[in-house]
C-alpha cells in the first residue's frame, strides 16, 4: 500500500512531506478560530488530520526506500547545524504514523462527544486547539533540533491544558486537573530546556545529530551528565514515568472524552519517543552514566509503575481512572523494555507503544460512548451494558483482553516480545513481575467486564442504546486492529524493530 | 488431495461447521444435520491424514508468521494424530449423544452450544497438529476460551461461579507459568520453539537447576493436565451439561493438557535432558500423589459426575507419569492412556447423562436397582469402569501394563506400586455403581419412576454402547496402535531384546 501511495504522490508532496505534515494542521488551526460553526471546524480537522496521515505514510515509505534510512529536510534551506532540520528515520516515522492515525480516527469519532460536552460557541475554538496540539505532537516527533523540540513540546502542552480545562462543562474538577497539569508540565519543560542549555554549553550546537557526534569526546564532562539528568527527568515527567505521573489520572479523568482518548493514545507516547531519542541517538546506551541510569533508575521505575499503578487501578471505581492508572502501568512496560538496553528490548518497548495506542484508544472510545449515552463512568454505571450496548461493549472487551494480554490479541504479542527480551538478558525475575502485573490487569479489567456482561443493569430505564455510528466505526477499526495484529504482528513488529535499529544506528535486523 | 490441503481442511472444517450451525440455527434438524455431516467429513479427513502419517510422511503446513520467528505452523506426527483421531472420532459419537441429551433436557441456547463445541474441536485439532510451542499455546487458549460458554451454559449462579474458576485457573496457569516457560524455551533454544524429534533443548547446555525450573513451569503451567494442586477447575467445570463433561472434560480439553505435557517431554526435553533433570522425579511424585489422592477423594463423592471428575484427575496423572518416565515404554503407556481413558471415561459420563435425562438422579446412592430399568446403560457403565480399572480385555489394561513396564525398567518401582494401589481404589469407587444398580441387594427400594415417560432417549443409550465397544476394540488393536506410535515414542526393539515385552 505504501508503494502505491509513493507512486501516486506528486513530486512536491514527496520532497516537502516533512514540513507539510506539521504545516497543514498548524496553519488550519487559526483558520478554525474564524469558522462560524463547530460542524465545519470538525470537517476541516478531519481533513487536516487525514492529510497529515497521508504525509506520514509517504514519510514512512520514503524512509523505508531510502538507502540510508533517513529523510532530512532543512527548513528554509538553512544548512545544518545552523538551521532547523526535520529528520525522519524509522523511529519517528513510526511515531508519526501512530499520532496521525489516532488523530484521524479520533477526529472522526469526536463530533458526537463534542456536541454533548462542549458549549456551542466554543466548539470551533476547541477544534482549533486540537489541531494545534496535533501539530505540536507531530512537531516533537519530526524535528531534528533539540530546541525546536522544546518549542513543539510547549505548543502541544499549552493547547493540551486548554483542551483539558474545557472538560469543566461536564465536571468542574477539570479546572484543577488542568492547572495541576499546567504546573507539572511546565516544570517538565523547564527541566528539559535546562538540560538542553547544559548540552549547548558543552557542544555548542542544538542539532541532535550534531550533538551526538560531539558527545563521545565529552563523555566525562560534568555539564553533559547534568544535562542528561535534567532531560531524563523533564521528559520522564511528560511521559508520565512513575513517580512523575501524578498529573495524569486527574487530567485523563476529567477532560472531555475526546481529549482523553486522543491524549492517552498519543501524548505520553510522543514524550516517550523524545526520551528514547535522547537515550539512544543523542546519548549512546554504552555511556557509563547511561548504563547506570538504565539499571538504577529506569528499570526500577518501570517495574514500580507496572506493579504500583496496576494495584492503584484495582482500587478505583471510576472506569476512566482505572484506565488512566493502567496507562501509567503500561508506560512502565515500555520503560522496562527501553531499560534493558538491547535492540530486542527497545523494539519490544516500541512494539508495546504501538499496541498500547491501539488498545487504550479503543478503550477510551468505548468509554466515551458510554459517557455519551448513559452519562456515567463508574463501574456501577457500566453494569449490564453488555446487553444494552453490545457493539460498543464487545469492542471494549476485545481491547480489554488485549490490555490484559490474552493470546490472539496485540497485547499478547508485545508481552511475548518483552518476555523474550527479558529472558534474553537473564532477567527472569522481571518476567515474573510482568506476569504479576498482567494478573492485576486481569483483576481491574475483570471487574469492569464482569459488571458489563454479568451484572443486571442498575438503572432499569437503560433500554438498548448503542453509541452513535460515528463513534462505533473508529472504535471497531481499533478493536479489529487489536485482533488482526494479535494474529499477524509482522507489520507493527517490523516497524518497531526497524525503529529500534534506527535508534541504535545499526542496520535493520528484520 | 495433498496432505497439506488435508491439514488446512481439518482446521477450516470445524469453523465452517460452526458457521453452518449459526446459519441453520432456526431449524434444529438442519442444524444437527450440519454437525453430523461436518463431523463425519472431518473424521474422514483426519483418517486420511493418519494414513499419510502411518506411511511415514510428516506433512507440514505453515500458515505464516505471527511475528518474526513465531509461525502458526502445523506438522503431523503419530502422537498428535492419535489425539486428533480420538477427538474428532468421539465428536461424532458425542454429537449423536448431544442431540438426545439436549433435546431430552429441553436445554436453552442449543445453537450457541453446538457452535462453541465446534470451535472447541477446532482448538483441540490445532493443539494436536501444532508444529511448535507457539502454535500449541495459541490453540490451547482457543480451547480454553471456547469452552467457557459451554461450562456456564446453564447461566445460573453456580454455573457462573464454576465458569469463573474454570477460566481463571486455566488462564492463570497458562499465562502465569506456561507462557514464561515458552518464552524461556525460546531464549534457551536460540529463538526457536519447534517440536524437534529427540528434543529441541537436547543439544543445548542447560544447568540442571534451569531445566528443573523449566519443567516445573511446564508441568503446572499446563493446567489442563489437572496435576494437583491445579486440578480444582475440573470438578468445578462439572456444572456444564453432560455432553460437555463427556467430550471436553474427559477427552478434548484434559487430553489437550496431558498431550501438551507429553509433547513437551518428547519434543522439547527429549530423553536425555529429561533424565538429567532433577525435577523429573518431583513431577513424577506429584503425579503419583495426584493418582492416589484423586482416587481417594473420588470415593467420598456421592454425586456421580463429581466422582467421575476426580477419577479423571487421577487418570490424567497416568499420562503425566508416563511422560516423566522418559523412556519408550512410559511414553507408549502414556499415549495409549490418552486413547483408552478417552473411550472409557466418555462412556461413563454419557451413562451419567443418560441416567440424568431419564430420571433426574445425580447421586450414586439413589441409583441402586436402577439397572433393572436401564440395563444397557449400566452394562456400558460396567464396561467403561472395567476399562478404567485396567482389566483385560478392555483398553485400559495396556497403558497400565506399559507404565508398569516402564517404571520397573526405569528404577521407579514405587510407580508400579502406586499404579496397583490406584487400580484397587478404582475398583472400590467405580465397580459398586453398576453392580449395585444391576444386582441390588435384597430389600432395596424400587427406584423412582422415570422423569420422562419413555426413559432415556435412544441416542443417549446407543452412544455409550458405541464407546463401550470401542473400549474392547482398542484392547485388541494395541499392536497396530503401538506400531503407529513407535516413531514418536521411540523404538522398543531393545526392550524386546531384553525379554521385557510380550
Amino acid at each position: 500500500m505504501i508503494d502505491a501511495i509513493l507512486n501516486a504522490a506528486p513530486a512536491w508532496a514527496l520532497s516537502h512531506a516533512a514540513p507539510l505534515l506539521i504545516m497543514v494542521p498548524l496553519f488550519l488551526a487559526p483558520l478554525l478560530a474564524l469558522v462560524p460553526t463547530g460542524r465545519i471546524a470538525w470537517i476541516i480537522s478531519i481533513a487536516a488530520t487525514g492529510i497529515s496521515f497521508l504525509f506520514a505514510l509517504i514519510l514512512l515509505g520514503l524512509v523505508q526506500t531510502s538507502p540510508i534510512g533517513v529523510v532530512s529536510y532543512e527548513v528554509g534551506r538553512w544548512p545544518v547545524p545552523l538551521g532547523i532540520e526535520l529528520r525522519v528515520d524509522a523511529l519517528n516515522a513510526m511515531i508519526l504514523l501512530i499520532v496521525t492515525t489516532i488523530g484521524l480516527l479520533s477526529s472522526i469519532f469526536s463530533w458526537p462527544t463534542v456536541v454533548a460536552e462542549i458549549p456551542k460557541q466554543k466548539r470551533a475554538l476547541f477544534y482549533s486547539a486540537f489541531l494545534v496540539c496535533f501539530a505540536g505532537l507531530n512537531g516533537v516527533a519530526i524535528t531534528g533540533d533539540a530546541f525546536n523540540l522544546f518549542v513543539f513540546l510547549e505548543i502541544s502542552s499549552i493547547s493540551t491544558y486548554v483542551l483539558v480545562a474545557l472538560g469543566s462543562g461536564r465536571d468542574r474538577r477539570a479546572l484543577p486537573a488542568a492547572f495541576n497539569y499546567l504546573i507539572m508540565g511546565t516544570i517538565g519543560a523547564s527541566f528539559y530546556i535546562i538540560g538542553i542549555g547544559f548540552l549547548y554549553a558543552a557542544t555548542g550546537t542544538l542539532n541532535m545529530h550534531d550533538i551526538s557526534t560531539h558527545l563521545p569526546e565529552l563523555a566525562g564532562h560534568r555539564s553533559v551528565q547534568a544535562g542528561f539528568a535534567f532531560i531524563l527527568v523533564g521528559l520522564g515527567l511528560k511521559a508520565a514515568m512513575w513517580p512523575l505521573h501524578q498529573w495524569l489520572p486527574n487530567a485523563y479523568s476529567y477532560s472531555p472524552s475526546f481529549v482523553t482518548m486522543f491524549l492517552s493514545a498519543t501524548a505520553t507516547k510522543v514524550a516517550l519517543y523524545a526520551l528514547i531519542r535522547f537515550l539512544f541517538t543523542v546519548f549512546r546506551p554504552d555511556y557509563g552514566f547511561e548504563i547506570s541510569a538504565f539499571s538504577a533508575i529506569l528499570m526500577p521505575l518501570g517495574i514500580a509503575a507496572m506493579v504500583v499503578c496496576s494495584f492503584q487501578a484495582v482500587f478505583q471505581t471510576d472506569v476512566r481512572r482505572i484506565l488512566a492508572y493502567s496507562s501509567v502501568a503500561q508506560v512502565g512496560y515500555m520503560i522496562l523494555g527501553v531499560s534493558i538496553g538491547t535492540t530486542a528490548g527497545l523494539s519490544a518497548g516500541l512494539f508495546h507503544l504501538v499496541n498500547h495506542a491501539m488498545m487504550k484508544g479503543a478503550l477510551f472510545m468505548a468509554v466515551a460512548g458510554v459517557v455519551l449515552t448513559y452519562q456515567g463512568t463508574t463501574i456501577r454505571d457500566f453494569a449490564g451494558l453488555g446487553r444494552s450496548a453490545p457493539w460498543t461493549m464487545t469492542a471494549f472487551a476485545i481491547a480489554a483482553l488485549s490490555l490484559i494480554g490474552v493470546p490472539l490479541t496485540a497485547g499478547f504479542q508485545s508481552k511475548l516480545q518483552l518476555g523474550f527480551a527479558l529472558f534474553d538478558q537473564g532477567l527472569w525475575w522481571a518476567v515474573g513481575l510482568v506476569v504479576f502485573s498482567s494478573f492485576l490487569a486481569v483483576i481491574y479489567m475483570g471487574r469492569v467486564l464482569e459488571a458489563v456482561f454479568f451484572q443486571p443493569p442498575v438503572n432499569p430505564r437503560k433500554a438498548r442504546k448503542e453509541a452513535p455510528i460515528l463513534l462505533l466505526i473508529p472504535l471497531w477499526v481499533l478493536a479489529l486492529a487489536n485482533l488482526y495484529f494479535g494474529i499477524a504482528a509482522d507489520f507493527p513488529l517490523g516497524l518497531a524493530r526497524d525503529a529500534a535499529a534506527a535508534a541504535f544506528g545499526v542496520e535493520a535486523f528484520r | 488431495m495433498s496432505p497439506e490441503t488435508l491439514i488446512l481442511a481439518a482446521l477450516v472444517l470445524p469453523l465452517l461447521i460452526a458457521a453452518g450451525i449459526a446459519v441453520m440455527g432456526w431449524s434444529p434438524n438442519l442444524r444437527e444435520g450440519v454437525t453430523f455431516t461436518g463431523a463425519g467429513v472431518l473424521f474422514v479427513v483426519i483418517i486420511l491424514l493418519a494414513m499419510h502419517v502411518a506411511g511415514g510422511e510428516r506433512p507440514e503446513l505453515n500458515l505464516g508468521q505471527a511475528a518474526p520467528g513465531l509461525s502458526l505452523a502445523f506438522k503431523l506426527e503419530p502422537l498428535g494424530m492419535l489425539f486428533a483421531l480420538v477427538a474428532s472420532g468421539l465428536w461424532i459419537v458425542n454429537s449423536f449423544y448431544s442431540v438426545g441429551y439436549m433435546r431430552g433436557n429441553r436445554e436453552r441456547n442449543q445453537t450457541r452450544f453446538y457452535i462453541c463445541f465446534a470451535i472447541a474441536i477446532f482448538g483441540a485439532l490445532g493443539v494436536a497438529m501444532s508444529a511448535n510451542l507457539f502454535t500449541l499455546f495459541v490453540f490451547y487458549e482457543v480451547l480454553t476460551l471456547s469452552t467457557f460458554p459451554l461450562v456456564t451454559h446453564k447461566g445460573d449462579a453456580a454455573a457462573k461461579r464454576g465458569g469463573r474458576i474454570y477460566l481463571l485457573t486455566l488462564m492463570g496457569t497458562s499465562i502465569g507459568l506456561l507462557l514464561p516457560a515458552v518464552m524461556w524455551t525460546w531464549v534457551l533454544a536460540g529463538q526457536n520453539l519447534d517440536f524437534v524429534p529427540g528434543g529441541l533443548l537436547a543439544g543445548v547446555d542447560i544447568s540442571p537447576a534451569v531445566a528443573s525450573a523449566l519443567l516445573i513451569l511446564f508441568a503446572f503451567g499446563v493446567g489442563k493436565a489437572a496435576l494437583m494442586p491445579v486440578h480444582f477447575w475440573l470438578p468445578n467445570a462439572m456444572v456444564a451439561p453432560t455432553p460437555v463433561s463427556a467430550l471436553l472434560h474427559a477427552v478434548a480439553v484434559v487430553k489437550a493438557g496431558v498431550f501438551t505435557i507429553m509433547k513437551i517431554a518428547i519434543f522439547i526435553f527429549g530423553t536425555d535432558l529429561l533424565e538429567a533433570t532433577p525435577a523429573r522425579e518431583f513431577v513424577l511424585w506429584v503425579a503419583c500423589f495426584t493418582m492416589v489422592v484423586g482416587s481417594l477423594i473420588a470415593m467420598t463423592k456421592d454425586n456421580l459426575k463429581a466422582r467421575l471428575a476426580y477419577s479423571t484427575i487421577a487418570q490424567l496423572s497416568y499420562v503425566v507419569a508416563g511422560a516423566m518416565l522418559a523412556d519408550p515404554a512410559g511414553w507408549l503407556g502414556g499415549s495409549l492412556q490418552i486413547a483408552a481413558h478417552a473411550a472409557g471415561k466418555m462412556t461413563l459420563f454419557m451413562c451419567a447423562g443418560a441416567i440424568y435425562v431419564a430420571t433426574g438422579l445425580t447421586n450414586i446412592s439413589d441409583m441402586r436397582g436402577l439397572g433393572r430399568k436401564m440395563p444397557l446403560v449400566f452394562i456400558a457403565f460396567m464396561i467403561g469402569s472395567m476399562s478404567i480399572i485396567g482389566l483385560p480385555p478392555f483398553a485400559g489394561a495396556w497403558p497400565k501394563y506399559e507404565l508398569m513396564q516402564g517404571a520397573i525398567d526405569h528404577g521407579n518401582v514405587y510407580l508400579s506400586l502406586v499404579l496397583i494401589v490406584s487400580s484397587l481404589l478404582n475398583i472400590a469407587y467405580l465397580l459398586p455403581i453398576p453392580l449395585l444398580a444391576l444386582l441390588p441387594p435384597p430389600g432395596t427400594k424400587e427406584p423412582k419412576p422415570f422423569k420422562r415417560p419413555d426413559g432415556a432417549p435412544m441416542p443417549t443409550v446407543v452412544a455409550p454402547l458405541i464407546t463401550a465397544t470401542l473400549c474392547i476394540i482398542l484392547f485388541f488393536a494395541v499392536g497396530p496402535l503401538s506400531d503407529f506410535l513407535a516413531p514418536t515414542v521411540g523404538d522398543r526393539v531393545d526392550y524386546i531384546a531384553d525379554g521385557g515385552q510380550p
